[in-house]
């Protein structure tokens, strides 16, 4: 059905469309990140629920250390600010800079899972223990998950902002920002579950 | 003019006339065994008839249109440029709305007779554990009577049969043997997975929880045998899992209880 | 994330296979999306509908006598998550959406054309896993809700597949939705106003909220039963101190939205067939948009209706049954709107305009019995019996279906150029209307009257009843048999129906037909009033 003719045409619409392409692809992530935010809903309620109207059985054990959690809080709150920066030296046009704070941000998020994974090991339930440990490990877990990811993300652009070959620039920043808004998500979270679970 | 308006009300006082007759007439509903039944089928009657009225309306209307405004042969062009009717549309927002209200309430009505807004807890007083946490169900229509005339009978189900124990006899039975007339309290609980309590003639219906008891409450008034039926997938043979109430004058359910009891024990 | 980053997506497109291998590739073509997801959807139907049959069949006879009784709950399951989420949301959603929403925001495709393939391409495999867990250790019997402990308890292998295969068209669906909300937010072409967009856009949009707000918890409860039957973890397992009911509130926090996911789109396409056949106006446009978005907003806070015999207190019960009854206000004022929309027109009685009324008369009987059903005390008797099979099947069947066959007659010439055969159609519809109502209103009777829902074997008073009901889907059986031979022949020899064979305004119209890859050869036109008739010719630049 396209001719050729008209097809030119639709290649010169499609660059006009280009302009405003960040745009909705933003707004598509954030769409996204509302829908992430609603799983954590549900696992919140579950825990909620349970806590209110399942009490546990006695000699249950559920203490929980409050050292490490909380070090984990700073070490996602430094990250975020890290990545801050780098978002803003990329404004700058300083790609290296960016690409150093990407990498404090990313050793910041390796840190965070260690010491989870620290935690685990030292926790006195296991993931069968009762329904608060299964909680526990299910919504820290799944959290866990993201940071992971969230974490690779930042890997892979930190290579790619690199300065001559890179495809992330002062002109392309779209993924650095995505991953940006993803990673400010994750530790929104983090600050929810951490009140949640360990204040509450 | 007079005319469309007397066609109007033509045809609203038919479809009311009809749905009224229909609504009384034809009764959809299995026979009524128990205080609940007539509560509800009460509010069934209500619900039918408002229900009718809507439906046979709005049939009316779009067949009419079909119709009335069908396009012919000889006809071109477009209907007219109507795109709205801002009263008429406030008219058939606040109509339904009163509709669901006047529904809402009454049926609040309904459940508060049948005894479902009582506090859970309070009403199983016989209940030797009446400490622990009942979850949900249907409380007594009302607490006039001492509580120590009830039936109290603790219901266990499992895959695939349900099992009744009678705390007073210390006997279990396979059947539920009440006596007509007399207020029946009963404890439910799981072994398995979610099973249900429903006796059709009596209109009612509870969901027995592993993990959650739950009770129902109801006062049979026809002797007579009936099905109850588990009404909440199980497994394989859920469409099996049935029992039967055997609803009897008193004193053929106090023979029937001592030929049970192991120890004898007056009511 | 990085899916949707690749600029480069016009260019892919010219690569793509012409002709009709293009329906088997990884097109970004929304257009061949769409009809990947209808045709893939009616595919699934026919298997559901066997499955249907089949239930039917054994229910003829009060004995367990067709198949076994596990293999009847196999059936039973397959066939509700089959009809839900492999016919009616796929296609209400993603074909029709697909096809249509570029058109009305004046775009050449979706925001994001590969996250849109990737969400097909979900499609198709999960289903066949579905359908062919049956052929493992048996399919997962706890029927399309999968209550626990039973869905703990049952053959595991079959459930896990279950779950695996409702979470990737979750999956698929979260996909859908975003990409929808995006293009009718942001895709819109300059100088169009949301309030001028045509209604199925608006019906899109609010199902898409409720697709993004709820699937995801969906998917949440779905991987903590699946810790459960595999890790054993105990969320709803009594034994191990879980809570059952629990998970029965996350589940239907997303499957009571989810019947408005099955039926928005539906209201949507609707509100699009009217006006055209009738020749006039959309009736009280605003309010439709805002009965729409009230439907939304009430969906997400009535599913504990689904529970009343649950483990539910009393004023659980009360508050959810006045939410509820309140969906009948903004779902009645779409329906006078709808009859408003016919009174007064030029109304063309083809098929598309038949189905459509069929839909008017279905939906309202099942939205009555819903309000019915939303009233505690009347809900006691009647949860989890036939009479509820029917009120659902009044609405997903009577409404929905219909409506997709009502759409499939009126966009049929957009697609292939072709016109359908107004007298096979019209059988189609006659045998569909007849057949549907006898199979499913007898089906009141027997559940106000003690037929319990998913049973193989039923008291032998009831047979009667049954076997109009299986006569009633041994008819709808054979209405697809017209409607299939339609199809075929007017694919092949129908006549040609030029660009705009109902001298429709809404945009996809105002291309040719079938459109152009990129959907206009120009410009995409404005379109400030989709339903004018009777008024000016659209204005067009
Ligand atoms: C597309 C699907 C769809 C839709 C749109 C609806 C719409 C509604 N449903 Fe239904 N429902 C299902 C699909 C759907 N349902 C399914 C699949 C189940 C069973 C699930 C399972 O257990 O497997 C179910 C079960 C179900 C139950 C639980 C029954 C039980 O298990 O015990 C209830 C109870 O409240 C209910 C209520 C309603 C109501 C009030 C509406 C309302 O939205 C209807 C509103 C519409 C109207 C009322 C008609 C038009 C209005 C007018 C003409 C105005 C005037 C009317 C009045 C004033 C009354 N539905
Ligand atoms: C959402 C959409 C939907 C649709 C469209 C249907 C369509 C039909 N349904 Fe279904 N149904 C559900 C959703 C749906 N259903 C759900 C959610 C449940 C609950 C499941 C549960 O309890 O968990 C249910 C349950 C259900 C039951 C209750 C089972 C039980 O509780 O024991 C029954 C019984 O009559 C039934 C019947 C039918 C029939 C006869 C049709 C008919 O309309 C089907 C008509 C179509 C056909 C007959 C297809 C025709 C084609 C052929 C036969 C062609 C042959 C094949 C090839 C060419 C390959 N359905
Ligand atoms: Cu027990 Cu069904
Ligand atoms: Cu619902």
């Amino acid at each position: 059905m396209t001719t050729l003719d008209s097809s030119k045409e639709i290649k010169k619409d499609e660059s006009k469309a280009s302009e405003h392409h960040e745009d909705f692809r933003m707004f598509g992530l954030i769409t996204f990140l509302i829908a992430d935010g609603m799983t954590f809903a549900g696992f919140f309620a579950a825990y909620l629920t349970y806590k209110a109207v399942n009490p546990l059985p006695d000699g249950a054990i559920y203490e929980l250390e409050l050292p490490i959690p909380t070090l984990n809080t700073i070490l996602l709150l430094v990250s975020s600010a890290t990545f801050h920066k780098a978002g803003k030296a990329l404004m700058k046009n300083k790609n290296s800079d960016t690409q150093k704070w990407l990498i404090v941000t990313a050793l910041l998020g390796i840190t965070f899972l260690i010491c989870q994974l620290f935690e685990y090991f030292n926790l006195p339930f296991g993931l069968t223990d009762n329904l608060f440990a299964s909680t526990f490990y299910a919504l820290t877990g799944f959290h866990g998950l993201h940071v992971t990811l969230g974490t690779i993300m930042i890997l892979i652009i930190s290579w790619q902002t690199r300065l001559k070959e890179g495809r992330i620039t002062n002109q392309n920043m779209f993924p650095l920002e995505a991953v940006e808004l993803y990673w400010h998500f994750v530790d929104g979270i983090w600050v929810i579950l951490f009140i949640i679970l360990y204040l509450l | 003019m007079l005319n469309k308006n007397f066609y109007l009300i033509l045809i609203t006082s038919a479809v009311f006339g009809i749905s009224f007759w229909i609504g009384f007439n034809i009764n959809l509903l299995p026979a009524e065994a128990s205080i609940n039944a007539p509560i509800y089928d009460e509010l069934f009657k209500i619900l039918f008839i408002i229900g009718l009225i809507i439906f046979i309306g709005m049939t009316i209307a779009v067949i009419y249109s079909l119709f009335k405004f069908r396009k012919r042969k000889d006809q071109y062009g477009d209907g007219v440029a109507l795109e709205g009717n801002l009263t008429l549309e406030i008219v058939w927002t606040i109509i339904p709305s009163i509709i669901v209200l006047i529904i809402g309430l009454y049926s609040y009505n309904i459940y508060d007779r049948m005894g479902g807004m009582k506090e859970l807890n309070h009403s199983h007083e016989m209940m030797t554990s009446n400490t622990e946490k009942i979850w949900a169900g249907i409380s007594q229509a009302s607490n006039n009577e001492v509580a120590s005339n009830n039936l109290s009978v603790e219901v266990s189900a499992m895959q695939f049969a349900f099992l009744f124990n009678y705390p007073k006899g210390e006997f279990i039975s396979g059947e539920l043997h009440v006596p007509v007339d007399r207020k029946v309290s009963m404890k439910m609980e799981s072994k398995d997975v979610i099973h249900a309590f429903w006796v059709p003639e009596f209109r009612i219906k509870q969901d027995i929880i592993p993990g959650q008891p739950t009770i129902l409450n109801f006062t049979p008034t026809k002797v007579g045998k009936y099905p109850i039926i588990c009404a909440e997938l199980c497994g394989p043979y859920h469409g099996g899992m049935r029992a039967s109430i055997i609803v009897e004058e008193e004193s053929d359910y106090k023979d029937w209880f001592n030929k049970n009891t192991k120890t004898e024990v007056s009511l | 994330m990085t899916i949707s980053i690749d600029p480069q997506d016009s260019n892919t497109k010219s690569l793509q296979p012409k002709g009709w291998l293009r329906y088997f590739s990884f097109s970004l073509d929304h257009k061949v999306i769409g009809i990947q997801y209808l045709v893939c959807g009616f595919l699934f139907y026919l298997i559901g509908g066997t499955l249907a049959s089949a239930i039917r069949i054994e229910l003829a006879s009060p004995m367990s006598d067709f198949m076994p009784r596990d293999v009847y709950n196999q059936v039973l399951t397959l066939h509700g998550t089959i009809m839900i989420f492999l016919w009616i949301v796929p296609v209400v959603n993603g074909a029709f959406g697909n096809y249509l929403i570029p058109f009305y925001v004046g775009a050449r495709d979706m925001a994001f054309p590969r996250l849109n393939a990737v969400a097909f391409w979900l499609i198709p495999p999960s289903g066949l896993m579905l359908v062919a867990s049956y052929f493992v250790e048996g399919a997962a019997q706890a029927g399309w809700t999968a209550y626990p402990p039973l869905s703990i308890t049952t053959p595991q292998s079959g459930q896990i597949i279950w779950i695996m295969s409702v979470l990737l068209l979750g999956g698929s669906s979260i996909f859908g939705g975003i990409n929808f909300i995006a293009t009718i937010i942001k895709l819109r072409r300059p100088g169009l106003k949301l309030m001028q967009l045509p209604m199925y856009c608006w019906a899109m949009l609010g199902t898409s909220l409720l697709v993004v707000l709820s699937t995801p918890v969906l998917a949440g409860t779905l991987i903590l039963l699946s810790f459960d039957i595999v890790a054993h973890t105990g969320f709803f397992n009594p034994v191990l101190g879980g809570n059952v009911v629990v998970y029965q509130h996350l589940f239907w926090f997303y499957s009571h939205p989810a019947v408005y996911i099955m039926v928005l789109p539906a209201f949507g396409l609707v509100s699009e067939i009217l006006p055209v056949h009738s020749r006039k106006p959309l009736f009280g446009y605003t309010t439709m948009v805002f009965s729409i978005m009230g439907i939304v907003v009430l969906g997400l806070v009535v599913w504990a209706h689904h529970m009343f015999t649950s483990g539910t207190p009393p004023w659980m019960r009360l508050f959810f049954t006045i939410a509820t009854a309140f969906i009948a206000v903004p779902t009645g004022i779409k329906f006078f709107n709808w009859v408003a929309t016919l009174w007064g027109g030029k109304i063309s009685i083809n098929s598309a305009m038949l189905f459509s009324c069929g839909f008017i008369i279905n939906f309202v009987f099942g939205g009555i019995t819903g309000v019915a059903l939303a009233q505690v005390p009347f809900d006691i008797h009647v949860h989890d019996t036939y009479f509820v099979v029917a009120h659902f099947h009044y609405i997903v069947y009577g409404g929905t279906v219909f409506i997709i066959f009502s759409s499939i007659y009126h966009w049929f010439p957009k697609v292939t150029g072709k016109l359908m055969s107004e007298k096979l159609g019209i059988l189609h519809f006659a045998i569909t209307f007849v057949g549907f109502n006898l199979c499913f209103a007898p089906q009141h009777w027997l559940g106000l009257n003690g037929m319990p829902r998913r049973v193989a074997e039923y008291d032998p008073q009831f047979q009667f009843v049954n076997q109009i009901s299986s006569v009633g889907a041994l008819l709808m059986a054979i209405s697809t048999i017209p409607f299939l031979i339609n199809i075929f022949l007017s694919i092949k020899n129908g006549s040609d129906s030029g660009d705009n064979p109902w001298n429709a305004l809404t945009p996809e119209w105002l291309t040719s037909s079938p459109p152009p890859v990129e959907n206009w050869e120009g410009e995409a036109p404005l379109v400030e009033e989709p339903y004018g008739y009777g008024k000016t010719k659209t204005k067009e630049n």
